[in-house]
């Protein structure tokens, strides 16, 4: 039983079709790593999971629970949990109110305050800065701060919309070396948005290649390597 | 459900920053509405100085004219919070706020009327005058559920002039409906002695009952006493203090609630990024429920107030009060909650000591009011104490 299995959605903005028919699905334990160019669909499919753009059509199962109808908050209580892209930390809010949302959707006190302290534990930075505006940390930091407060969510499955994004190559080993971690020693259960296809094959279990809508491979991370069309497009030649 | 916007867009008026070389410059050549405004800052500084040198206004009138503007500022920030904060998170002006603070006062003018004639007003006065309070923010908190519910959020995903056209709406029906089902007829709040403290103020409120001299201490809402404060002959009334006291109580708890509580905090991660806030498990409607609850509860209780001191209630009261409780917010910075706070007590004040300041009739507060608001807005178009719209909100 997959963790995660879309079928065959659709979704529109207004009158432009977005997905054109997407299915993947996420077992327990992997990471999945969904690649493609600029437009074709990638972040509206995480967001179509969320709740936040709903499916016109087809359907998304979390551990065989239908949660297409669902509203994005009753789909986070249910650990479906996305860093989205861009950030999108919360400038106004302090570091540690930042985490604190993460962890909205639970009332477990003790978990939370372990989660925080995990949390600052990975990432140092956050713990030295956690009174600052979160506006005021630097991209890197920034990046560490949206997982963390991903990771307070306590996630069954975590989505990360292009979390390299606009950093330094260091920076980008770094975001990627933390998601290998969560990954083999919590056993988080990943599915990795990247435009950087590269990395996120030589970390990823499987892949999805989408295309304008379509997903046009679907294959091991380690097959999609070294398949011809997938170098020549999106792996540099 | 807002969809994402991936792409950021340049904030209006921050394309062109140039860093300010000389401030005179800046605020005359190349911007001569800021020099027309200059001058008259100037002509009314001078005019105030000459008024008060002369001897023409005088401490005492200032001192009684700045409690009193406390009081009325004190309702106006009262309502200007709920403006902020529906503003903050829907970036929606509320027009209808002003008669979400009129049902408040309106409602309490039949409890407080039910409590007289029942005699509990006079057995029981601190209990029944918080038993109005509390259903006049019950009333006011119920009237902007309902409009959020049936004429704003259906609207969420409209271009903005389309809510706000309805907000406009709104405040015209709610009027009307008032009118329709309680007359046109002015209501008088009756008149309330509540004694207090007897034993702080001995010599206050003494009556001979039966042969015997009964002091009953401070009245709280009708007394008025003449007092000399430090050398100063005042008429003082004590309940332009206890509304000045409620509403900093009020403002203090709202304060605490957005800064502290879990709800407070999932209140400013909306008001920056709805979507976001959606995916952090927060209940996006909720939220926006929740703010309206907020303004509303201290729109409503500022209603009560002013109708304690006010007395008069009909079905526009509340348009004037909202209007410049909405400009003490744009004063202050709209979406800035402490700017609405400050907003509304400085516009109470200005406007309560400015006219016989400036020698000018008292009729002229409001030409005063939203004169100070242009004037202001010309040198900080954010307001007071706002800063530069963030792009998200944009
Ligand atoms: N808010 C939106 N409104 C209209 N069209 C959108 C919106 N967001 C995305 N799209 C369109 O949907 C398609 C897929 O976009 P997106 O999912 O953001 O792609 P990706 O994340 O792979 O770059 C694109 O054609 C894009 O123009
Ligand atoms: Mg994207």
């Amino acid at each position: 039983m997959s963790l995660l299995r879309v079928n065959d959605i659709h979704t529109y903005y207004g009158r432009i079709h977005a997905l054109k028919g997407v299915s993947l699905s996420v077992d327990e334990g992997e990471i999945v790593t969904l690649i493609g160019g600029n437009g074709a669909g990638k972040t509206t499919t995480l967001n179509t999971i969320c709740g936040i753009t709903p499916a016109a059509s087809g359907s998304i199962l979390l551990r065989d629970r239908d949660i297409t109808r669902m509203r994005p908050y009753e789909i986070v209580q249910l650990g479906v949990v996305q860093s989205p892209e861009g950030r999108k930390i919360f400038t106004r809010l302090t570091v540690r109110e930042n985490l604190e949302m993460g962890a909205f959707s639970r009332n477990d006190r003790d978990g939370v305050a372990r989660d925080m302290e995990y949390v600052f534990e990975r990432f140092p930075r956050l713990r030295e800065r956690q009174k600052q505006l979160g506006g005021t940390l630097s991209g890197g930091e920034q990046q560490m701060l949206a997982i963390g407060r991903a990771l307070m969510a306590r996630p069954q499955i975590l989505l990360l919309d292009e979390p390299s994004m606009g950093l330094a190559p260091l920076l980008v080993r770094e975001i990627f070396d933390v998601i290998t971690y969560l990954n083999r020693e919590s056993g988080t259960t990943i599915l990795l948005v990247e435009q950087n296809a590269q990395m996120a094959l030589a970390i990823a279990d499987r892949a999805y290649v989408l295309q304008s809508g379509y997903v046009t491979h679907a294959d091991t991370a380690a097959a999609l390597q070294n398949n011809e069309t997938i170098k020549q497009a999106y792996l540099g030649g | 459900m807002t969809t994402t916007d991936a792409t950021p867009v340049a904030p209006l008026g921050r394309r062109f920053i140039y860093k300010p070389r000389n401030w005179f410059l800046e605020n005359t050549i190349r911007s001569p509405l800021r020099l027309v405004g200059l001058i008259f800052v100037v002509f009314i500084a001078y005019v105030a100085l000459n008024n008060i040198v002369t001897g023409s206004y005088r401490i005492d009138q200032f001192a009684r004219q700045t409690i009193f503007g406390l009081a009325q500022g004190s309702v106006y920030a009262l309502i200007a919070l709920g403006y902020t904060l529906v503003y903050g998170i829907l970036l929606m002006i509320n027009f209808a706020h002003g008669e979400v603070f009129m049902s408040g006062a309106y409602i309490g003018f039949f409890v407080i009327t039910a409590l007289q004639n029942s005699g509990f007003l006079y057995t029981n006065t601190g209990i029944a005058l918080l038993i109005t309070v509390f259903s006049g923010v019950l009333a006011s908190v119920t009237i902007a559920v309902a409009l959020e519910r049936i004429a704003y959020r259906p609207l969420r995903n409209a271009p903005r002039l389309v809510p706000l056209i309805t907000a406009i709406g709104a405040s015209i029906a709610l009027q009307q409906l008032f009118l329709r089902l309680f007359g046109v007829s002015t209501r008088r709040y009756p008149d309330v002695n509540f004694y207090v403290l007897p034993q702080l103020f001995p010599n206050l409120e003494c009556h001979e009952v039966d042969g015997a001299e009964i002091c009953r201490g401070l009245d709280l809402i009708s007394g008025r006493y003449d007092v000399n404060v430090l050398g100063i002959n005042l008429r003082i009334l004590p309940i332009h203090f206890l509304v000045f006291f409620v509403a900093l109580v009020m403002m203090a708890a709202l304060w605490f609630y957005i800064q502290r509580t879990k709800m407070g905090k999932a209140m400013r991660a909306v008001a920056e990024d709805k979507s976001t806030a959606a995916l952090m498990g927060v209940n996006v409607d909720r939220v926006i429920v929740t703010t309206f609850v907020l303004g509303a509860a201290l729109a409503g209780a500022g209603g009560v107030l002013y109708a304690l001191y006010n007395q008069q209630v009909t079905p526009f009261i509340g348009f004037i009060p909202g209007i410049k409780a909405f400009t003490a917010a744009v004063l202050g910075g709209i979406g800035n909650i402490p700017g609405a706070m400050f907003g509304g007590l400085f516009l109470g004040v200005v406007e309560s000591v400015a006219p016989s300041m400036l020698g000018l009739s008292n009729q002229l507060k409001d030409v005063i009011a939203f004169s100070m608001l242009v004037l202001i807005l010309i040198f900080r178009p954010t307001g007071i104490l706002g800063e530069v719209l963030s792009h998200k909100k944009a």
